[in-house]
């Protein structure tokens, strides 16, 4: 296994673990209820007193610890349970993993995981944000898509990726709740998935990707909502026709195919102004593609994003 | 043999206990820390379900009650409904305290952009009088008018059931419970008959 990130760059977990916890417990003391209410959306949870080595996102921000990370997951593959997930995952067997990519390329071809992990591995702190109004900053490994994509060669008919979750209702007991059209299908415009920005995780905190968190190798799209980040992917196929994700054939009128965060346009049914990350009281205000702007926005140049949800 | 009153009473504490368990849970669970790494949305999900399983069971007494002949249950709707009230305020002050810090700008803002927001509020203000009402002074003081009032109950569960619906993102256990809920509404129907009636 590659991992190129000396554990010494890695923020020993103790230092996040159960900061959350500590405030809410002071907050609901019934005497200081209220008076814990009034903190700024943007004021840190704790005085900060935080070293000056923690690493951080671009933003300044503190990475969520491991704990977190990896119990507090939304794959409904297991459960809609978002704190269940770690515990069904655990007999998940990601390894052996193929991964077919296929569809509109010249060179079609099977990645064994030892394949995926012959990519240079490379360490990207991307901020995650869910529709559901929550966040985290996670330190991933994992290598550009594009790499895996050129070496397939696309051809000229090529507009869209499609990807596809494993079936495996055996192992993954949300699976076999038939309300649900499984596999789990997303997809992405070519030219987002060649962004450089866009990835395929094997790993994060530096250790092996835990199966709660997609194992062996999941899409993460940092500027697009976290149902749009695949996990557990067997499939990519190159389509001339844009893909239909599950999400989008369950309630289209909801889940558009872009599904870039953007503050400014409500979910048909909530607002999405405002976020929690995860560890912290307060809210603070959803920045335009999670904060990726300046590297995504081009993308979307001319485009209608209210339609474009 | 026990009689109707021993039922009652038993009904009674078990209500009792089982109304405040949750709480206790919630309890303990905040302060040894255990409310899932996004406490505010793990305090907010569950007083708002047994807010609205204890609002459904209120409603289902008199009709239960009806069907098995155990009319005694009847009295088990005043202990679940303010039960479920008291859920239903501890909800608001989380949404309002914890999640949204009492900033009124962003609360306002979540209520006119978030459909269930509203209909959550909606079913708190209905919810309200009734709570302030259930007292046996407040019944002889309204009189008749105290019946009409509390008929509220019905609106306040519709909208509770929609609350619950435009924040889900799979509708499906939203559905089941409109649908209870609409069992319920439709056995009251010949209830009212009788009623209008007797009259």
């Amino acid at each position: 296994m590659t991992r190129l990130i000396p554990s010494s760059a890695i923020t020993p977990e103790s230092l996040y673990t159960r900061r959350g916890f500590l405030g809410i417990a002071g907050a609901l003391s019934a005497a200081t209820l209220l008076a814990a209410c009034g903190r700024r959306a943007t004021e840190p949870t704790l005085s900060g007193e935080q070293p000056a080595s923690e690493p951080r996102d671009e933003l300044d921000d503190p990475l969520n610890s491991f704990e977190q990370i990896t119990n507090y997951n939304n794959y409904y593959e297991f459960t809609t349970d978002k704190q269940e997930v770690a515990r069904l995952a655990t007999s998940f067997r990601s390894s052996p993993w193929e991964l077919e990519v296929g569809g509109l390329v010249a060179r079609p071809r099977i990645f064994a995981l030892e394949d995926l992990l012959a990519f240079p591995q490379e360490e990207r702190i991307y901020r995650l944000r869910c529709v559901e109004g929550w966040s985290m900053v996670i330190p991933w490994q994992g290598f550009p898509l594009h790499q895996l994509l050129r070496m397939v060669e696309p051809l000229p008919t090529a507009r869209y990726v499609r990807f596809e979750t494993i079936f495996r209702p055996e192992e993954m007991p949300g699976q076999r709740d038939r309300y649900y059209p499984w596999p789990y299908i997303e997809g992405l415009r070519l030219d987002e998935a060649m962004h450089d920005l866009t990835l395929m995780a094997t790993g994060l905190y530096g250790r092996t990707l835990p199966p709660q968190n997609g194992a062996p190798v999941r899409l993460v799209v940092p500027w697009k909502y976290g149902f749009k980040s695949i996990k557990a992917v067997v499939r990519i196929e190159l389509t001339e026709q844009i893909p239909t994700s599950l999400w989008m054939a369950m309630a289209p009128h909801e889940y558009g195919f872009y599904a870039n965060v953007n503050p400014e346009v409500a979910h048909p049914r909530w607002s999405q102004a405002s976020e929690r990350r995860i560890g912290e009281l307060g809210r603070r205000p959803t920045l335009p593609f999670n904060g990726y702007a300046d590297e995504v926005a081009m993308l979307y140049s001319g485009m209608d994003l209210r339609r474009n949800f | 043999m026990s009689s109707p009153s021993t039922h009652l009473r038993q009904a009674s504490v078990g209500i009792h206990l089982g109304a405040l368990f949750p709480l206790l849970l919630l309890l303990i669970d905040s302060l040894l820390g255990r409310l899932s790494v996004n406490p505010i949305q793990d305090l907010t999900l569950r007083t708002g379900q047994v807010a609205l399983i204890l609002l459904l069971l209120s409603l289902s007494c008199t009709p239960l009650g009806r069907l098995t002949g155990w009319t005694w249950m009847v009295a088990l709707r005043k202990p679940l409904g303010l039960y479920s009230f008291l859920y239903v305020s501890l909800h608001l002050l989380v949404f309002v305290g914890l999640d949204y810090g009492l900033d009124g700008l962003l609360i306002s803002q979540a209520i006119a952009e978030k459909r269930y927001v509203l209909a959550g509020l909606v079913s708190f203000l209905l919810l309200l009088p009734l709570a302030a009402t259930s007292t046996r002074a407040a019944q002889r003081r309204l009189g008749r008018w105290w019946r009409r009032l509390h008929w509220l109950v019905y609106p306040a569960a519709i909208a509770a059931l929609l609350h619950y619906l435009w924040l889900s993102k799979v509708a499906r256990v939203p559905i089941l419970a409109a649908a209870l809920l609409l069992a319920l509404l439709l056995l009251r129907i010949p209830l009212l008959r009788q009623r209008l009636r007797r009259r």
